[in-house]
C-alpha cells in the first residue's frame, strides 16, 4: 500500500523584512530609487529564513508519528503546509486522505448564530459536508452536552459550553488523518486532555496521526515512531524511544559545566572547584532511571592539596536531600593530590523517579571547608524500563525507585 | 456504527500540496466540494444582518429611500441634472438599486484576507467560497429595493400622469442578467482590491475614496445620454456604466444603449472578472505568511 502521507524535498521560505505587508508608500519608495540607479542605499536587503529545507518522509497509514524539535525548527510549519494554509516554496507533499487538525477548534464560530447553526457552519468550514453532518448532528449534540441551549445563540452559552460544542463538532469530524499542534491546542488542561484522547481514538480507529508537542511524555506514551527536526532540517526518523534519546541528549549544549564565575560560594577559598560534568556512564547526557551516573570535577589550588575530601549532594526541588556522595566515606582518593586536577565519582544506577535533580559540590581540606557551590547544576532523570512493565511512580509520589519482588501464598487452614 | 457511517476515501483520492501552481489553474473542484459551505455562509450573513438584529431589514429599506430623496431633493430639483424625462423618484431608485449591490460586494469581498485573517490562519478551505458568499447574500439587501422600486413603480405607474412617460416589456427579463454581470463586476473588482490589501495593508484606506469616485463615474445621478459625446469612449473603461444605464432601460423603458459599447462593457467585465479570481487565486496560497 501507499504512504498516506508522503513529502518530497518539501522547503519553506519566509522572507524577513518582508514578514509583515509593505505599505504602498514604502514600495514607491523602493520603486523610485531603483529608478533613479540608487539600488545601494535605499535597497532592504532582503534576509531569507529557511523554516523548512528538503524535508522528505512517508508516513502509513494507520501510523501514529510524533514530531519534536525545538523551537523554531518548523514543527508549525509543517503542520501548516500539510494543513494547506500555506503552500511551500519548493517540494511537492501528497496526502491520500482527508486531513483535519485540532488547533481548528471553534473556528468560524458566529456568536448570533445558535448551537445548531453553528454546528452546521462549522462542520463545514472543517469539510464536512451537509449531509454528514446531519447524520451525526445528534451525536454531536450529545457529546456536547448543550441539548437544552442548541437553538440559542452561543453568545449566551458560558466559555464551557463553548467549548464543548466546538470541540464536539471537531471530535466528529473522522479525518483519515489527524494534525495535532500540542502547543497551539487551547484550553485547560481537562481540554488538553480530551484532545488527547480523541487522538487516541482516532489512532485506534486506523487513522493517522501526526503529533507535534514538547511534551516528551506524551509523545513516549502516544507514538510509536517519531521525527526530529532541526533548522527545519530532518535529523532523525525513527522508533520514539531512540528518537527522544537523541533529542535529549542534543538539547545540553553545554556538556562542562563552568563554575570560574560563580561568586556565591562559600569556602575559605584555599581550593576551587573549576567545573564540574554530570553524565550518565551508559549514554552520555541522556540520564534515565536506572542510569549509573558520573561526575567529573575540576579544582585548582595555589598548593598541592593534603587530606582532601570531595563531596557531590543530589536533591530535589524542595531541597531534600537524596544522595551524598563522600571521598571520606567511601575512600579511593589519595592522601595528597596536586595543585591542579580532575576527580571523577562513578555511581551504583541511581534509582530514582523521572524529573529533576540538583547538585550540590564541596571540597574540604582536612575539616577547614574550602569551597562550597550551591545548585552548582541540574540533570533530568527521564523514564525509562526500570520496572519491565515500563511503569514507573510519578516525582510527585515518590523519589526513588527499588527493585522488588511480589507474591502470593495461601492460607494454611 | 461507527465503520459503516464513515466512507474510506476512494483509493485514488489525492490531495497534491506544491508550490506555484499556474496561474490560469482555477479550483473548481475544491469550489464544488464546499458548495454546502456557500450556503452555510450566505445563512451565517443573512441571520447575522436581519435576523438577530432589530434594525437590519429597516436599515436595508431606509437606506435607498433616504439617498432617494437627498438625490431628489439636490441633484434634480436644486441643481436641475436631468432624469431623462423620467420621474426623479424612480430614476433615482433604479440607479441605486444597481449601485448599492455593487458598492456592498465590492467593499465586502475586497475585506476578504482582512476580515478573515484568523480564520484562514487556522484551516483550510477553497478561500473564493467567502466573496462567492457575499455575492450571493448581498441578493437579499437586492431583492428589499427591488422590493420597494417595485412599489414606487406600481405607483408612479397607475395613479400620476407621469405613468405614461415609461414602461416596461419583455425587456425586464434582461434585468437578472444585467445583475449577473454587475455581480460580476463587484466581485472581480472587489477581488482584486481584497489581493492588492492583501499586500498593502494601507490600501484599505483608499476604499471609500474608490467606491465614491466610482459612483460619480457611473450614471447613477445622472443619465448615460448627458455624457458628452467626446467622452463616451471613456465609458468602455467603467464596466459598471452600461448595466447600470442598461438596467433603467430594462426596468423603465428609456436609455440609450449602443451594441458597441456594450461588447465593450462586457469585455472588461469578463477580464475583471476572471483578472480578479486569478490574483485572488495567486494570493491565497501565501496570503497567511504576511500576517
Amino acid at each position: 500500500m501507499r504512504p498516506i502521507i508522503e513529502l518530497e524535498r518539501i522547503s519553506k521560505r519566509y522572507r524577513l523584512g518582508r514578514i509583515g505587508s509593505t505599505s504602498i508608500r514604502d514600495s514607491l519608495e523602493r520603486g523610485w530609487q531603483r529608478l533613479r540607479g540608487q539600488g545601494g542605499n535605499g535597497h532592504v536587503p532582503r534576509a531569507d529564513f529557511w523554516a523548512l529545507r528538503d524535508l522528505s518522509f512517508t508516513i502509513a497509514s494507520g501510523e501514529m508519528v510524533g514530531v519534536i524539535g525545538e523551537n523554531g525548527a518548523g514543527k508549525s510549519t509543517l503542520l501548516k503546509i500539510l494543513s494547506r494554509i500555506t503552500e511551500p516554496t519548493r517540494g511537492e507533499a501528497i496526502l491520500r486522505g482527508r486531513p483535519a487538525s485540532l488547533l481548528e477548534v471553534g473556528t468560524g464560530f458566529h456568536p448570533d448564530l445558535s448551537g445548531r447553526e453553528n454546528i452546521f457552519l462549522n462542520g463545514a468550514i472543517l469539510g464536512m459536508r451537509r449531509r454528514e453532518i446531519e447524520r451525526k448532528f445528534d451525536e454531536i449534540v450529545a457529546f456536547s452536552e448543550v441539548e437544552q441551549f442548541i437553538d440559542t445563540p452561543v453568545k449566551r452559552y458560558s466559555s464551557g459550553m463553548y467549548v464543548r460544542l466546538a470541540f464536539a463538532v471537531a471530535a466528529h469530524l473522522d479525518p483519515d488523518i489527524l494534525l495535532v499542534d500540542e502547543v497551539l491546542a487551547v484550553g485547560d488542561a481537562a481540554f488538553q486532555k480530551k484532545c488527547l484522547g480523541k487522538m487516541g481514538d482516532v489512532a485506534r480507529a486506523g487513522r493517522t496521526v501526526l503529533f507535534v508537542s514538547h511534551n516528551m511524555a506524551s509523545i513516549l506514551a502516544l507514538c510509536e515512531r517519531a521525527i526530529l527536526l532541526k533548522g527545519g532540517r530532518l535529523i532523525n526518523n525513527g522508533p520514539t524511544q531512540q528518537v527522544v534519546r537523541d533529542y535529549l541528549k542534543s538539547t545540553i549544549a553545554e556538556e562542562i559545566v563552568h563554575l570560574e564565575e560563580r561568586t556565591d560560594r562559600k569556602g575559605d577559598g584555599s581550593a576551587r572547584i573549576l567545573s564540574c560534568k554530570v553524565e550518565s556512564v551508559e549514554s552520555g547526557h541522556f540520564v534515565s532511571s536506572s542510569s549509573r551516573m558520573k561526575f567529573t570535577l575540576a579544582y585548582k589550588s595555589d598548593r598541592p592539596l593534603k587530606h582532601v575530601r570531595f563531596l557531590v549532594t543530589i536533591y530535589d526541588y524542595t531541597n531534600t536531600g537524596i544522595y551524598l556522595f563522600d571521598s571520606d566515606a567511601v575512600g579511593g582518593i589519595p592522601e595528597s593530590l596536586p595543585a591542579e586536577g580532575i576527580v571523577t565519582c562513578t555511581t551504583d544506577p541511581i534509582n530514582l523517579t523521572p524529573g529533576r535533580c540538583y547538585i550540590n559540590l564541596a571540597l574540604f581540606r582536612g575539616t577547614a571547608m574550602a569551597d562550597h557551590v550551591e545548585q552548582a547544576t541540574s540533570f533530568d532523570v527521564e523514564a525509562d524500563e526500570f520496572y519491565s512493565t515500563g511503569r514507573v511512580p510519578a516525582r510527585e509520589w515518590v523519589l526513588c525507585l527499588l527493585q522488588h519482588q511480589w507474591s502470593w501464598q495461601e492460607l494454611a487452614r | 456504527m461507527h465503520d459503516i457511517m464513515t466512507s474510506p476515501p476512494p483509493p485514488d483520492f489525492e490531495i497534491r500540496i506544491r508550490p506555484n501552481q499556474s496561474w490560469l489553474r482555477i479550483d473548481l473542484r475544491g469550489l464544488w466540494e464546499f458548495r454546502d459551505l456557500l450556503v452555510l455562509l450566505v445563512r451565517r450573513d443573512f441571520v447575522a444582518r436581519y435576523q438577530q438584529t432589530a434594525l437590519g431589514p429597516a436599515w436595508a429599506i431606509l437606506q435607498p429611500l433616504v439617498m432617494t430623496l437627498v438625490f431628489t431633493v439636490v441633484f434634480s430639483k436644486f441643481a436641475g441634472i436631468s432624469t431623462n424625462g423620467l420621474p426623479p423618484i424612480l430614476f433615482y431608485l433604479c440607479g441605486l438599486l444597481a449601485w448599492n449591490y455593487h458598492a456592498q460586494t465590492f467593499q465586502l469581498s475586497a475585506g476578504t484576507f482582512t476580515t478573515n485573517a484568523e480564520l484562514f490562519g487556522k484551516v483550510y478551505f477553497p478561500r473564493l467560497v467567502v466573496p462567492f458568499a457575499i455575492v450571493l447574500s448581498n441578493l437579499i439587501a437586492f431583492a428589499i429595493e427591488a422590493a420597494i422600486f417595485a412599489l414606487f413603480w406600481c405607483y408612479y405607474k397607475f395613479f400620476t400622469p407621469a405613468g405614461a412617460q415609461f414602461g416596461t416589456d419583455a425587456r425586464v427579463f434582461l434585468a437578472p442578467l444585467l445583475l449577473v454581470q454587475i455581480a460580476a463586476v463587484s466581485a472581480g473588482s472587489g477581488l482584486i482590491v481584497a489581493s492588492c490589501t492583501a499586500k498593502y495593508r494601507d490600501l484599505r484606506h483608499a476604499l471609500p475614496l474608490i467606491v465614491q469616485v466610482w459612483l460619480y463615474l457611473t450614471p447613477v445621478i445622472y443619465p448615460l445620454a448627458k455624457v458628452p459625446a467626446r467622452w463616451q469612449w471613456a465609458l468602455a473603461f467603467n464596466p459598471l456604466a452600461l448595466p447600470v444605464e442598461a438596467m433603467r432601460w430594462s426596468l423603465l423603458g428609456r436609455g440609450e444603449i449602443h451594441s458597441a459599447q456594450y461588447l465593450c462593457s462586457l469585455g472588461m467585465t469578463a477580464l475583471l472578472f476572471f483578472g480578479g479570481v486569478m490574483i485572488f487565486q495567486r494570493t491565497e496560497r501565501t496570503f497567511i505568511d504576511t500576517v
